[in-house]
């Protein structure tokens, strides 16, 4: 921790990464195989794709984000040829970012075998340039950190996300930028959002943000509280909210990005990922981890960290996830798969400070390229679903 | 008695802490995390994972835990004390002041 700088990839459009990853892009699930042909045994190759025939416009505005990640150096869309999503135009797009790219079409090129032949040559090429990008020095005022949890128990609102918390406060004092999110997981604590705004914007966007989870909550007759979380000793919502809300720290909050946006200038941020109002009322919120870490992935968090109490064994793509527990118990039953325990504090070995700064050593060894454990599993989990929310204004972030 | 159990204290300003053990009524408190170290003892059967008073607590006031208000003490309540839905409700939710005291399982809802 005493040298604040390691060594990133710059990108043509002055993103910087930690990593340097070639994406294969499917634009259907008929494409997944052959995408996923093409990536094997290719080291820094990752797969995503968006499983649907008709297309839409929140999961394509999600793939372009991702196309155009920090971490993501070149990109290679392969599509099946009658789907409506179309891999020349996302080459194309992302291509505008100064990123090598290739695409073409499986029913173009003689079938599955042709296709994995032709898609790794297309592959090799882009590697090519990829070895080409520059090295260049970055520190935490370059760092964006996502924040997610998930496969919650008790300790997850008293160490877990308090932890993170700290950490947050830390980065953001560091010139670095945090993101948070789970909206829906905040209700009752509409005064506590606003209260943290940085400004009279940040304010009215916190607001809006809040009614609208509300109003979600209301529609799906979805709240997030159970009787078993009162049995547990939780006495209200709030008090199961702030577990959740634990994981932003106390710094001030920047404003409100929706999926696939990235956060203007650095500091604290919460992202909505809940639908939009829309005829066709598609969308979930949170169906499941996978899908709220690439949410936090596509506003171009280069590491993101995830809180599991319980512990889970997932990964994720394009960016590297460190997995955290409250739980040392858990720690010692998941030792391959957990990055940090922060439980420690609960044992009484460490303080709240304390774990924050070992997590923040752990950070920057993982920025540094130092591969996480669901890295060295090789997991890479993701949910892509079919989603509506309103195009992005760009009163506070920008695209990604 | 039954020895020592863990209070874990999370933000300075709270006036609750979560109970790591289960402890019996009389059993010592052993004080950890932020806030200033104290003496406490369980004032009555307390089940892990739920809260302890830290202070004297009079009715009406804000329980504060995580240094924010997460319900209003619906008694006094002394040091030592099981704060739950028999003596804090929500601001928002006015349901769980309903609910079975142990189990959290709605008492209101007719079945037949």
């Amino acid at each position: 921790m005493n040298d604040p700088q390691w060594q990133g990839y710059l990108r043509a459009d002055g993103k910087l990464g930690v990593r340097n990853t070639a994406l294969i892009i499917y634009t259907v699930q008929c494409a997944e195989f052959v995408a996923h042909q093409i990536a094997q045994d290719e080291p820094d190759t990752h797969v995503i794709g968006f499983p649907g025939c008709y297309d839409n416009e929140y999961a394509i505005r999600l793939l372009l984000a991702l196309s155009r990640h920090p971490n993501v150096g070149a990109v290679l869309a392969v599509g099946l040829g009658c789907e409506y999503t179309q891999p020349a135009r996302i080459a194309e797009v992302v291509g505008r970012s100064g990123r090598p790219t290739r695409s073409f079409f499986i029913q173009e090129h003689g079938g599955t075998a042709s296709s994995i032949r032709y898609g790794k040559s297309l592959l090799n090429a882009l590697k090519r340039e990829l070895e080409a990008v520059p090295r260049v020095s970055m520190s935490w005022p370059d760092l964006v950190v996502g924040c997610e949890c998930g496969g919650s128990d008790g300790t997850s609102g008293l160490a877990g996300n308090p932890v993170v918390g700290r950490f947050f406060d830390w980065l953001v004092d560091q010139g670095g930028t945090a993101v948070f999110e789970e909206v829906v997981e905040m209700i009752g604590l509409r005064h506590e959002l606003e209260a943290r705004a940085a400004g009279e914007t940040a304010r009215i966007a916190l607001g809006l943000t809040y009614e609208k989870a509300e109003q979600y909550c209301r529609a799906v007759r979805q709240y997030s509280v159970s009787p078993g979380n009162f049995a547990g000793g939780l006495t209200t919502i709030e008090e199961k909210s702030l577990g959740a809300f634990a994981k932003s720290g106390s710094r001030p909050i920047q404003g409100v990005i929706k999926v696939a946006e990235a956060p203007s200038h650095p500091g604290l941020w919460l992202m909505d990922s809940v639908p939009d109002q829309h005829f066709m009322q598609f969308g979930y919120t949170n169906p499941n981890d996978t899908e709220g870490i690439i949410d936090l992935i596509s506003a171009g968090t280069q590491v993101v960290l995830f809180v599991t109490g319980r512990g889970s064994v997932i990964g994720s793509p394009i960016s590297p996830l460190i997995k955290i527990t409250g739980n040392s118990k858990t720690f010692q039953r998941m030792s391959d798969d957990m990055d940090f325990n922060a439980g420690a504090v609960l044992d009484g070995t460490m303080t709240l400070d304390q774990a924050a700064l070992s997590l923040a050593a752990l950070v920057r060894n993982v920025a540094s390229g130092g591969l996480s454990k669901p890295e060295k599993l090789g997991h890479r989990e993701y949910f892509i679903p079919y989603k509506h929310q309103d195009t992005p204004g760009l009163l506070e972030g920008c695209r990604a | 008695m039954s020895g020592k159990h863990v209070l874990f204290q999370i933000h300075a300003q709270d006036n609750v802490a979560t109970l790591l053990d289960d402890a019996r009524q009389g059993d010592l408190l052993e004080h950890r995390g932020e806030g200033q170290d104290m003496f406490l003892q369980a004032w009555q059967e307390t089940a892990a994972g739920h809260k302890i008073a830290l202070r004297p607590i009079p009715l009406g006031d804000s329980i504060i835990k995580y240094g924010v208000a997460i319900g209003i003490a619906t008694a006094a309540i002394r040091p030592g004390e099981w704060v739950h839905l028999h003596n804090c409700k929500s601001r928002y939710d006015a349901r769980s002041s309903l609910l079975d005291l142990n189990s959290g399982v709605p008492t209101e809802t007719r079945y037949e």
